[in-house]
């Protein structure tokens, strides 16, 4: 059986953490630039190129894109045939946190949900698992900002509602959120399962490449017309007015019961940060 | 685009007066970060009668949590944070003399109401764009609550800070205003 010492998940959560928090992806850059042809409004135009260019001085300067760099949320996906040696995976992934927070120079923003004593070293993380075949073992870091993650919702949809119902819901979300989560945005929005699938489909649609639509036709069509519709409301880059709320909705589905339709809508700024290794 | 004017912190009423809604301003002084944990001590402090660590009167608070400086550099980045989780705090500061606030997002009516008894302003910086703003911040020291972290008060010197105008010192609010403009909801 294939063996992986802990000690290896620490390095790469602490280089994955530094990475992507100072470096987008060029899938949002293309996205960004291509809202640029499409926005109307001059403040959504000033918007789009201080964003451009905040990206530019941070990979020069070396400095985080937003200074909230977030909760660290991060996927494991480890091969059933794979063996972690050498300690706690979970202290292990903390660690690598715990580092990459430190030495990346990085902000500390994770506290006790009720006493508010900040932690002081960003942990713990957020850490999902999911067990799949093969030995190897797949790492995503993505840290989530809180002024996009504040404006997420969800709600349990009557399946009377249907689709309308679903579109009606993302669009009250963007609507309420307004200007708040910093767009324009990225919905990662999960449909189906149950309460908490549909959080974990919604978190997980954020980490499809920006813009790349579901394989899914039907879901494909659905993406289409919520991107149409949000884009509709007017609130545009930095809720400022204009053409571009959003630039990409993603949507990740999941069977779910007879009496329910869960829907989650997960917005994410423009920041739409994460890195992956396999080890 | 729109014309940019240059102000001033601590706050000058005339250059405040003669700021509208939808313009940009560079703004030049020193200010002071503050976000939710200092905002709860201020308002506490003040409550209780006790003396604050910073003076209000005619001053700025900017709504941030820099991350921390790497060596050799001042700040790290520090763009504006959602200013709405400041509201229930924001009336009873601009009551106290504060002048100018800087965030980002809509604030509640309250707040607005406020500004406009107080004659102040509320300037929003583009959130996300964090090392952009970072470059006009010349100095930055501590002033108070230390064991807050990033969420510590600090004194900033800036030098033509890249701000918007969304609410003047008459109440007016582009937060409304701006996206009216391009809702086409068929509803």
């Amino acid at each position: 059986m294939r063996e992986i010492d802990v000690g290896r998940i620490t390095e790469a959560v602490a280089e994955l953490c530094v990475k992507a928090c100072l470096y987008l992806g060029d899938d949002v850059v293309a996205l960004l630039r291509k809202a640029k042809a499409e926005e109307e409004s001059d403040f959504g135009l000033y918007v789009i190129d201080c964003l451009l260019e905040n990206l530019e001085i941070a990979a020069r300067e070396q400095i985080p894109i937003c200074q909230d760099t977030g909760m660290t949320v991060v996927f494991l996906e480890i091969g059933q045939d794979l063996h972690l040696v050498g300690g706690d995976l979970t202290e292990a992934v903390n660690a690598g946190v715990r580092r990459g927070y430190q030495e990346g120079y990085l902000r500390k923003s994770v506290l006790s949900p009720l006493s508010r004593i900040n932690t002081k070293d960003n942990t713990p993380a957020v850490i999902h698992t999911k067990i799949v075949p093969g030995d190897r073992l797949k790492i995503t870091v993505a840290p989530k900002g809180a002024g996009s993650e504040n404006m997420s919702r969800v709600k349990m949809l009557k399946p009377a509602d249907g689709l309308e119902g679903i579109k009606q819901f993302v669009l009250e979300t963007v609507l309420a959120a307004g200007a708040s989560p910093c767009p324009p945005l990225i919905l990662g929005i999960g449909i189906g399962g149950t309460m908490e699938k549909a959080a974990l489909l919604a978190k997980e649609a954020l980490l499809r490449k920006a813009g790349a639509p579901s394989p899914d036709p039907e879901v494909a069509q659905l993406e289409a017309e919520i991107l149409d519709l949000v884009n509709q409301t007017g609130i545009g880059p930095q809720g400022l007015g204009g053409k571009v709320t959003a630039l990409a909705v993603h949507i990740e589905t999941y069977p779910t019961h007879i009496a329910e339709l869960p829907v989650a809508v997960n917005i994410q700024c423009h920041a739409a940060r994460h890195q992956e290794t396999v080890l | 685009m729109r014309k940019i004017k240059l102000i001033e912190a601590p706050a000058r009423q005339e250059q405040l007066d003669d700021l509208a809604i939808g313009e940009q301003v560079l703004l030049s002084g020193v200010i002071y970060t503050a976000r939710d944990a200092a905002h709860k001590r201020l308002v506490d402090q003040l409550k209780a009668g006790k003396p604050l660590p910073v003076p209000l009167k005619n001053q700025a608070i900017f709504y941030v949590g820099p991350s921390p400086a790497k060596p050799g550099r001042v700040i790290g980045s520090c763009g504006p944070t959602t200013s709405s989780r400041m509201d229930s705090y924001a009336p009873l500061l601009l009551d106290e003399g504060l002048k100018i606030m800087i965030g980002k997002g809509q604030r509640s009516p309250e707040v607005t109401a406020a500004i406009k008894r107080n004659k102040a302003v509320y300037l929003v910086g583009i959130g996300g764009a964090a090392a952009l703003i970072a470059q006009s911040v010349k100095a930055a020291e501590l002033v108070d609550y230390a064991d807050l972290g990033t969420e510590a008060i600090y004194r900033l010197a800036v030098e033509r800070m890249p701000l918007i105008v969304a609410v003047d010192t008459k109440g007016n609010d582009l937060f409304v205003a701006g996206p009216k403009q391009y809702r086409t909801l068929p509803f």
